[in-house]
């Protein structure tokens, strides 16, 4: 026993030994945030850790992992179960609000084919504008009052959204301005950082074991995992959108959710949709 | 409002397979909703293809099956055009109907 504390004693005071060495080291490149380089890393980490899986295929998570489930979901996606909530959607976008405005007014294209671009960073508010929270802010500048960020109406609307964008490569910028970096960071070390009861990190699960199974379950790699997004998952028994997905999260790995759209979320969905540019929309998808 | 169900059935020549997707909330009766009331029973009790006024396939169907099912089978027989009538009736005497052509 006494041993043991006297091992975890010098541990620890070699690793606070090391962080003030790291800490008096003049800064160099490292520290710079640079989210091409980072998006090229990202892409290359999963394109080498699974040389197999054709680049396009990462949008489909656990299905580009194994050939069962592919198979599976190729049988499913005849009778895709997300279909009633599409056909939902398409329904909601087009019919106008009380003042005979629809969202068709909302969005540049009338909505149609701009999945792709969310979130974006809005650099008169000095905000990460995610296609959630646009949607929410185009009802209440109607007079509606704005829906759950989690499901049914909510991801009827992006489910819709996305159909339209299917196949079109995902394309976010991160304008020349430091709170857009700034915003990047944040979504970036929030992705990294261990939080819960269980110590996870967003990246425990998706950047390192990706293909691994988790009970029945096979993780989905990080790369383009917002791509498919609102998915309809059979654990749900329905539909769930891209907030859904960041709460049920933490909440398995038994850390306190935020709440959905927080700042934080937001700017994950940022770093994650800028590291997957390039890959296709595959939205809305089928996860088991 | 749409119909509740979708159906694609497709026609080997021999026979016809057919498989339908039909949305309901197939509530058993023993969920408790978020404040602890019991959700109603509220489940299809009887699904039925038709084919040339016969019945090709019926299902008698309880609490126990899952949201929003999904039924797939074949039957021998079957033409490319011809129609396919399916219809449900759950407990609460609700019923919706549609026809799909055999492809």
């Amino acid at each position: 026993m006494k041993l043991r504390s006297a091992i975890y004693l010098a541990s620890a005071a070699l690793a606070l030994a090391a962080l003030t060495l790291a800490g008096s080291l003049p800064s160099d490149a490292a520290d710079k945030i640079d989210p091409v380089a980072d998006a090229k890393a990202f892409q290359k980490f999963f394109t080498d850790k699974f040389p197999k899986v054709k680049f396009e295929d990462f949008v489909n998570g656990p299905y580009s992992m194994n050939e069962d489930l592919h198979r599976q979901w190729q049988e499913k996606e005849q009778f895709p179960p997300y279909e009633f909530s599409l056909e939902m959607g398409k329904e909601m976008f087009s019919k106008p609000f009380k003042n005979g405005k629809s969202y068709e007014d909302c969005f540049p294209n009338k909505g149609i084919g701009i999945r792709q671009n969310y979130p974006y960073f809005d650099e008169k508010e000095g905000k990460v504008i995610t296609l959630e929270l646009a949607l929410n802010r185009c009802r209440e500048a109607n007079g509606e009052p704005p829906y759950s960020y989690v499901k049914d109406e909510m991801a009827a609307l992006t489910a819709y959204m996305a159909f339209t964008s299917r196949g079109k490569p995902m394309d976010i910028k991160i304008p020349n301005d430091p709170r857009a970096l700034a915003a990047y960071e944040n979504g970036k070390e929030y992705f990294y950082t261990r939080r819960g009861q269980l110590n996870f990190s967003c990246a425990t699960c998706h950047v390192q074991s990706p293909g691994e199974r988790i009970r029945a379950e096979i993780l989905a790699p990080a790369l383009g995992i917002v791509n498919a997004m609102p998915i309809y998952r059979s654990e749900w028994s329905g539909m769930g959108t891209t907030s859904r997905r960041f709460t049920t999260c933490n909440s398995q790995i038994r850390g306190v959710p935020l709440s959905p759209q927080d700042d934080e979320y937001r700017n994950v969905e940022y770093y994650l949709s800028y590291v997957s540019n390039g890959l296709p929309i595959s939205g809305p998808g089928a996860r088991p | 409002m749409a119909s509740t169900i979708r159906v694609r059935a497709t026609s080997s020549g021999e026979t016809t397979e057919v498989q339908a997707l039909i949305q309901h909330p197939m509530d058993s009766g023993f969920v408790k909703d978020a404040k602890g009331e019991i959700i109603p029973p509220h489940f299809i009790q009887q699904l039925t293809f038709e084919y040339e006024g016969k019945n090709v396939f019926t299902a008698d169907w309880g609490g126990g099956v899952s949201k929003d099912p999904y039924v797939k089978f074949a039957f021998k027989g079957g033409k490319k055009g011809d129609e396919l009538k399916i219809s449900w009736v759950d407990n609460k005497g609700a019923t919706d109907t549609t026809t799909a052509k055999i492809q």
